[in-house]
C-alpha cells in the first residue's frame, strides 16, 4: 500500500475525528456529549496509527504528517471537510455514512498483502463495532425524520467519493441508495482552510518544539 | 428516561451500582452503558435497569423493642482475642 493511500485513509480519519469533536460541550445531551467526544477521540487515533505508517515509509513522523503540510497536500474527502456543526440529523446522517463506508474499507484492508496494514485494520475494526454500533442506533431514531433524510440525500455524493471503485457498488448495497456520480477525493471544500488554520495554530506557533 | 446501572468488576464478584444515566431507550442506554462503564475494560458484565424497575424501601430497619444486643458485633475485637489466643499456642509474631 503506498504512502499516499496509507494518507488518504489517515487523513480522512483526522478530519472527521476533528469535526465530529466540534461536537464537545454542545452535543443534544450530557450522555451523547461523552459518547460522541469519544468517538471522535479514537478516530484521531486511528488517524495517528496510518500516520505512523505512512510515516515509516517517507521517513519522517505522524505529527509532521498531520500538521505540518498545507492545506492542499491532505488527501481527505470533501466529505469529512465539511462543517456540519449545528445541525444535529446531518452530524449523524455523516456518521452513519461513513461508517457505512468505513466498513466495508476496514474489512478489504483486513486482507491487505501488506502484515502491517492488515494488522492495524483488524485492530481499528474491533473499535469500530461500537461506532457502527453508535451510528445504527441514531440512523434507525432518526429515519422518519425528514431532515435527516435529506441530509443522507445531500451527503450521499460525497460518501461515495470516499471509497474506490468496486467499493462503491458496495456501499450502495450497504446504504441502499442509488448510485449517483461521486464527489471524487483531490478538491477540498472551502470549510478546510479554516479548519487546518485552527488545527495547527499551536504548533504553528513554535516551529520545531517537541511537547 | 433514567436507567440505573449495575457492574461487575470480575466475573463471580457481586453487581455494585455504577452510576445512573438518561437514554430514550434500552438500545441507547446499552450504548452509553459501555461508553461509560466499559470503555476502559473497567467491568466483565453490567445490568442496565429502568429506574421505575427499582423498588426503594426506605428506613428499612426493624425496631429492636427488646434488648437483643448479644446479635451485635460492635466493639467485639477480634484483634485482641486473636492476639490472646496466638500467646498462649506460642505463636505470637510468628505472621
Amino acid at each position: 500500500m503506498s504512502a499516499q493511500e496509507l494518507l488518504a485513509l489517515a487523513d480522512d480519519e483526522l478530519i472527521l475525528g476533528w469535526r465530529n469533536s466540534e461536537w464537545t460541550g454542545i452535543a443534544p445531551f450530557l450522555e451523547e456529549d461523552v459518547a460522541f467526544s469519544s468517538i471522535a477521540q479514537t478516530e484521531i487515533g486511528h488517524a495517528r496509527a496510518w500516520y505512523e505508517l505512512a510515516a515509516e515509509e517517507l521517513g519522517t513522523d505522524a505529527d509532521a504528517l498531520a500538521f505540518d503540510r498545507q492545506p492542499d497536500e491532505y488527501r481527505s474527502a470533501r466529505f469529512v471537510e465539511l462543517r456540519l456543526v449545528p445541525d444535529w440529523a446531518a452530524t449523524i446522517a455523516r456518521h452513519w455514512l461513513y461508517e457505512t463506508a468505513d466498513a466495508i474499507r476496514i474489512s478489504d484492508l483486513k486482507s491487505s498483502d501488506d502484515p502491517r496494514v492488515a494488522g492495524l485494520a483488524e485492530k481499528i475494526d474491533r473499535e469500530e463495532i461500537y461506532h457502527r454500533m453508535h451510528a445504527d442506533m441514531w440512523a434507525d431514531r432518526l429515519r422518519n425524520e425528514p431532515r435527516f433524510a435529506e441530509a443522507l440525500e445531500t451527503l450521499w455524493p460525497y460518501a461515495l467519493g470516499m471509497v474506490d471503485g468496486a467499493q462503491r457498488d458496495r456501499l450502495c448495497e450497504g446504504a441502499g441508495r442509488e448510485p449517483v456520480t461521486p464527489i471524487e477525493r483531490g478538491e477540498h471544500a472551502d470549510e478546510l482552510r479554516p479548519l487546518w488554520e485552527e488545527m495547527t495554530m499551536v504548533r504553528r506557533s513554535i516551529p520545531g518544539a517537541t511537547w | 428516561m433514567i436507567w440505573e446501572v449495575f457492574r461487575q468488576e470480575r466475573e463471580g464478584l457481586p453487581f455494585q451500582h455504577g452510576g445512573s444515566l438518561e437514554a430514550p431507550n434500552l438500545v441507547f442506554a446499552e450504548a452509553y452503558a459501555r461508553e461509560f462503564y466499559g470503555r476502559r475494560d473497567e467491568s466483565f458484565a453490567l445490568w442496565i435497569v429502568p429506574r421505575e424497575a427499582v423498588d426503594e424501601v426506605r428506613e428499612p430497619y426493624v425496631a429492636e423493642v427488646f434488648d437483643r444486643d448479644y446479635r451485635r458485633v460492635d466493639g467485639y475485637s477480634l484483634k485482641v482475642k486473636l492476639k490472646e489466643a496466638r500467646e498462649r499456642a506460642g505463636t505470637a509474631g510468628a505472621r
